[in-house]
Parts: C-alpha cells; sequence; structure tokens
C-alpha cells in the first residue's frame, strides 16, 4: 500500500462530493475550450479570405473612388512612382510585398480590356492564386499565406529578385486574364498589337473570377511609356500582413504618404475580425472568472474534506505521519482533480465547439489537442490554488487533541 | 526507559487554564506493564500523550532512552511515535475506507521507503491476531471486537518497544475486553514490550504490575510490591 491507494480509495469512497466540487472547473475549462476552438476556425477563416484576396491594403491617390477593392485602380488619377521607393525605404514591418500599378480601359480591336502595368516580382508574389499556376518561383514564396507573421519574401528594393522577375516578363511579354484572353481569343505564345505596339502572351492567367480576370497584364514602364504618363501609378497594392493591419499599419502608412487614400479589404471581413477580437476578450475575462470560481469550489470542497477527515488525518500523524506526508496526500488529491476537470472539460469544450460551430457560425470546429495541454494545466493550477489553505490547515491539525475528542 | 522529571502539562484556551498534568515526576523501566487509573479528567489521557510523543510538556522534561521529548523536532517526534510506540486507542480509530490489512500497514507506510514485504507482515500480524481471514474486510464489516484486535495489530506494524493504550477495552464487553486484556499481557509477558494502558476498570487494572493512580493531574504511584522500585 502506498499514499496513492489511500488518496484513491478516498477519492471513490467520497465520489458525488467530488464531482460536485469538480462541476466548477469543468465547465469553466469547457467554455474556454470551445469559445477558443470556435475562434481559432474563425480566425482562420479571416486569414484565408485575406490570402484569396491577395494584397491586403491599396494606396490610391486622394481622388480615387473606393466602392470596389478590386477596380479602385482603373482609370483612378495617379500619383508619382517614387511613392514605392518611399513606402520601401520606410521600413515599416509586415509590409512584404509592393506592387504598383498603373491601369487604364483600353480598347483592342474594338474589344475594351483593363491595361493594367505591374513590376512583375512583386505583383506576382502578392497574388497567392497565380503562385498556384507555377508562375512565381520559390524565391517568391507568399508570405501571408502560410503563415501571416512570417516576413520574408521579396520586396521592392530587393535588386536580385526584382531584375530576374522583370527578366520573366519582357517589355513585349504580356500575362493575359482569362475573361480577357477568351474575348481576345488569345491562347498562351500568342500576340496581340496593344496601343499599336506588339506584345507576346507569355501566360494566360487561371480565373479567379474577380475583375483581375478582363485585364491583360504588361511592364509598368512599357504601359506608361505606351500611355505618355511618365514615372505615375494609379495604385500600389501592400501585403500588410493580417495581424498587422490591426496594429495601426494603415495610420503608420497614411503619416508616410499623407496625400493619398489607403484602404484595406478589412471592410470584407472587418466583422468577422471584431467578433474574434471580442471573442479573444471574453475569454481572458471569463478565464480569470473561471480561475476565481474553479478555485473557490475547490476550496470549499477540499475544506469539508479536511474537516471530515479530521480523525483520519490525527490517525496518520499519531501512527507517524509527517506534515510532508499529509501535504502530499492532498497536494496529490488537488492535482488528481484538476486532472479530471481538465480533462472533463476539455472533452465537453470540444463537443460542444463541434456541434455548435457549424450551427452558431458556420464553422466546422476541429479538437484541438493542444488545447488539452492548457487544460490540464489551468485545471491544475486552480485545483493546487484551491487546495492550499485547506492543505495547510490539514497539516496544522494537532492530533492530541483529535484524540481528546469523543 | 521513560523518565519523567516534574512534568506539567497546562492546556489554556479562551475558558481559561487546565492544569491536565502537576509535576509529575516518575521512572518506568523497560518491559514493565504499567496500568493508569483515576477519575475523569484527570490527566490520564493526558499524561499517555505526552509519553507517546504527542503533547510536549509544558514544563519539566520526558525522556526516552535518556532523550528529550521535548528538545526533538517534529518531524524527529513522528520518527519516534512511528518506530517505537505503538497505539492503542477506545475509539480504534481505524481508517474507514482500508481495509483491514490495509489499516495494519498504515504506520509500516510511513516508515519504509520501499513498499515490498509489507503485505505480508500485516497479514502475519493479523494472523496472530485471529482476524487472518477478515484481511480484506473494511472496518464496518467487522465486530467491535474485531476493529480492537485490527488496532492492536495495526499497533505492533513497526515492532514497537512500548505499546500505549488509552482505555482499549472501554468499548468492549467484558468477554471481549478480557480478550483484549490477554492480548497485551501477551505482549508484555512474551514479547518483552513495555505496556502502559490507562482504564476505568479496576478489573483491567489488574494486568498491570506496576499501578499509576492520576487524581487532579497528581500521580500517586502505587507500585505493587516485588516491581523494581523507582
Ligand atoms: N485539548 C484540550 N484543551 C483544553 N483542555 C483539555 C484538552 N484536553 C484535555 N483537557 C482538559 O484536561 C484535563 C485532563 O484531561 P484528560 O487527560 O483527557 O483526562 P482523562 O483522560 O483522565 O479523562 C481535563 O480537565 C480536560 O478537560
Ligand atoms: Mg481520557
Amino acid at each position: 500500500m502506498r499514499l496513492r491507494t489511500i488518496l484513491w480509495k478516498e477519492l471513490l469512497l467520497r465520489k458525488s462530493r467530488m464531482i460536485s466540487g469538480l462541476l466548477a472547473i469543468t465547465l469553466g475549462i469547457a467554455v474556454i475550450v470551445g469559445i477558443q476552438s470556435v475562434s481559432d476556425v474563425s480566425k482562420r477563416a479571416v486569414a484565408i479570405k485575406l490570402d484569396n484576396l491577395g494584397s491586403n491594403i491599396l494606396v490610391l491617390p486622394q481622388a480615387a473612388s473606393v466602392d470596389d477593392y478590386y477596380s479602385a485602380d482603373i482609370d483612378a488619377p495617379t500619383f508619382p512612382e517614387d511613392y514605392v521607393e518611399r513606402l520601401a525605404t520606410s521600413m515599416l514591418p509586415s509590409v512584404d510585398n509592393l506592387s504598383p500599378k498603373l491601369t487604364r480601359r483600353v480598347k483592342v480591336g474594338g474589344v475594351p480590356i483593363i491595361l493594367t502595368g505591374i513590376l512583375p516580382a512583386s505583383e506576382l508574389a502578392s497574388k497567392p492564386i497565380w503562385q498556384s499556376a507555377g508562375l512565381a518561383g520559390d524565391e517568391l514564396a507568399l508570405a501571408c499565406g502560410t503563415s501571416p507573421e512570417i516576413k520574408e519574401g521579396p520586396s521592392y528594393v530587393d535588386e536580385k529578385l526584382q531584375r530576374k522577375a522583370i527578366d520573366t516578363l519582357a517589355p513585349t511579354e504580356i500575362l493575359v486574364g482569362s475573361v480577357a484572353a477568351e474575348r481576345l481569343r488569345l491562347s498562351d505564345g500568342g500576340t496581340v498589337l496593344i496601343e499599336g505596339r506588339q506584345f507576346q502572351v507569355a501566360r494566360v492567367l487561371p480565373t479567379t473570377g474577380t475583375i483581375d480576370d478582363s485585364r491583360v497584364y504588361a511592364h509598368l514602364h512599357v504601359v506608361q511609356e505606351l500611355l505618355g504618363t511618365g514615372p505615375q501609378v494609379s495604385a500600389i497594392e501592400i501585403m500588410g500582413c493580417c495581424a498587422a493591419i490591426s496594429d495601426g499599419l494603415l495610420g503608420k502608412l497614411r503619416n508616410i504618404l499623407p496625400d493619398t487614400r489607403i484602404v484595406t479589404i478589412g471592410q470584407i471581413v472587418s466583422t468577422q475580425i471584431e467578433t474574434n477580437r471580442l471573442m479573444a476578450k471574453v475569454s481572458v475575462i471569463l478565464l480569470v472568472l473561471i480561475a476565481m470560481i474553479g478555485s473557490i469550489s475547490i476550496a470549499n470542497y477540499m475544506w469539508a474534506n479536511v474537516e471530515e477527515r479530521r480523525r483520519e488525518i490525527g490517525t496518520f500523524l499519531t501512527l507517524g505521519a509527517t506534515r510532508g506526508s499529509i501535504y502530499r496526500l492532498f497536494f496529490a488529491k488537488a492535482v488528481i482533480l484538476g486532472l479530471l476537470g481538465g480533462i472533463c472539460g476539455y472533452v465537453l469544450g470540444t463537443a460542444s465547439a463541434m456541434v455548435l460551430g457549424p450551427q452558431l457560425a458556420r464553422l466546422s470546429v476541429e479538437p484541438v489537442p493542444i488545447y488539452l495541454l492548457w487544460s490540464l494545466g489551468i485545471a491544475v493550477a486552480i485545483a493546487l490554488l484551491g487546495s492550499w489553505y485547506p492543505t495547510y490547515r490539514a497539516t496544522r491539525l494537532d492530533p492530541a487533541s483529535i484524540l481528546q475528542e469523543v | 526507559m521513560y523518565v519523567l522529571e516534574s512534568a506539567d502539562k497546562a492546556y489554556t484556551s479562551r475558558r481559561g487554564t487546565v492544569h491536565a498534568l502537576r509535576s509529575v515526576s516518575l521512572e518506568i523501566p523497560k518491559g514493565s506493564c504499567v496500568t493508569i487509573t483515576g477519575p475523569s479528567g484527570s490527566g490520564k489521557t493526558t499524561l499517555l500523550l505526552t509519553l507517546g510523543g504527542l503533547i510536549r510538556p509544558t514544563s519539566g522534561r520526558v525522556l526516552f532512552h535518556s532523550v528529550d521529548l521535548g528538545g526533538l523536532s517534529d518531524a524527529r517526534l513522528a520518527q519516534y511515535r512511528n518506530q517505537k510506540i505503538g497505539f492503542v486507542l477506545q475509539t480504534f480509530n481505524l481508517v474507514p475506507y482500508l481495509s483491514a490489512l490495509e489499516n495494519v500497514m498504515v504506520p509500516m507506510m510511513f516508515m519504509h521507503r520501499s513498499k515490498n514485504g509489507l503485505a505480508g507482515r500485516a497479514r502475519d500480524l493479523l494472523g496472530r491476531l485471529g482476524l487472518g481471514d477478515r484481511a480484506d474486510h473494511l472496518p464496518r464489516e467487522l465486530s467491535v471486537g474485531q476493529q480492537q484486535r485490527v488496532a492492536i495489530a495495526r499497533a505492533l506494524g513497526n515492532d514497537p518497544e512500548v505499546i500505549l493504550a488509552d482505555e482499549p477495552t472501554g468499548n468492549l464487553d467484558p468477554r471481549l475486553a478480557t480478550e483484549v486484556l490477554d492480548t497485551l499481557r501477551e505482549l508484555n509477558e512474551k514479547d518483552g514490550r513495555t505496556v502502559i494502558m490507562v482504564t476505568h476498570s479496576p478489573e483491567a487494572a489488574r494486568i498491570g504490575n506496576r499501578k499509576l493512580h492520576l487524581v487532579e493531574g497528581t500521580c500517586q504511584d502505587g507500585a505493587l510490591p516485588g516491581t523494581v522500585a523507582v
């Protein structure tokens, strides 16, 4: 027999009281795990949306209309191209890909298209959907897509990448959106005359389902020359990493380029971001409440437990138990209660999230194993906290006066 | 073995101070069988628990093999109780959710790091007390007489030098009481353990070869003729 025999037998002896003592911790952990699991999925959904939409910040001239994020650059007034340089040298963190564009509606053989001048490396890197078509090399691997916080990938000042990308889109080459290709009856390698100049189709782009499909992309400097605008651009797309947007990145950008208009696709996902932020806050508040209620309820249970075991503890002390063994007995019990509460809470919370997530938030929720560790850790900490004083009292019991009691 | 030098014990509470022991001086040689009698409230239990290292005297000294128990740390006293003393109490104090066997193992468990062989030893002790077939029963499944014998087996767990018994027959009918007294006498005579027993009953007190009588915390030594004088 060991101390743990005593521990287990006693636990099983008073099951129902133990279960009610654990209820607060279990439910508390369940609520937190549930909220966290749902908000995780929700955050991921936001990230995916941002990612699929490509660049998520648009720098436009002050006078541009911003009704539609995707067509905002079309026929907009222009601003100098060296704004790109200003941004690139500002050393703002989280600004990964700067992609200047000059866009005009033009007619090609009577068919209206949108001619967009781009600097290829940066433009490609900020369009993940194109990457899947194999247009962007490994060097252009996208920062935001897989892990929103990693700040890698090409930037405008990276000479090597820029040159390489410019090499891939020669001044005589164009990339053609799928809708434009259809209208112009173009395919890979075909040629077309735009504004009096002959271009070769480097690639027909895969369908994106946005107005980008109607675009024909040529080299920015070629387009500037064709349209006679000089070194002007109508927009700069910026891949500002998702979390950075909420950290005031927009304000910083506005400081650098005060005479521009800076918009995000945030509008589209802002409600969801709001909800996520709210859930995160609620989680923290709940955690504090649960730590309090859970430890009070455990303290209550442990206190009663010590009271009803006075004679037993007195007997142990009489028979030679040290105060250390009494501490061990009760703290081990607290740890077991914590583990039990943590496991039950995790299971309950995950199960409710999986059932309710699809119904309430149209999100399908998967179990998050790491939350099991968190649940166990938090529940054990709460149980130990609640058991501290009752256990201390147990070790201070005087066996002699307990034996004198009748 | 035991030497008490004007041991005093006063309980101080809000209701005032009670002098449970007043300047008790006595010597108990190894191997004696001592009975302590006296009216209720005269300090018998207090004296026994003082010998057992559960109460530190307010003043005076309690020496066990020349070691002053009052000078030992809590941990040392726990060790002393665990290894030198076997307690037999009026209310048995068995742990309700542990089997007879496990109850006997409790003091062993506090003594031994290695838990091997403890169960075998506990079983032997239960067998010696005629409870070999009751090892796996819970206390409430045993009669009071059996419960007290489990408590005695538990007291013998660490092969103690001293048995301290506080009214061990108080809750038993006469036949069972005689059984328990016989057992205690055997522990004294056969095993050579020092037995110190508090009792109400003059019957029970008869097993002692040394009789102490307490009145209001003062000890009167009624040593039988022929016993080694103090
Ligand atoms: N823990 C205690 N606090 C205060 N007074 C006590 C305590 N234990 C015993 N006493 C008092 O000390 C006296 C002796 O008690 P006790 O040793 O139990 O006597 P006995 O065992 O002879 O009946 C009694 O008056 C009792 O009320
Ligand atoms: Mg008494």
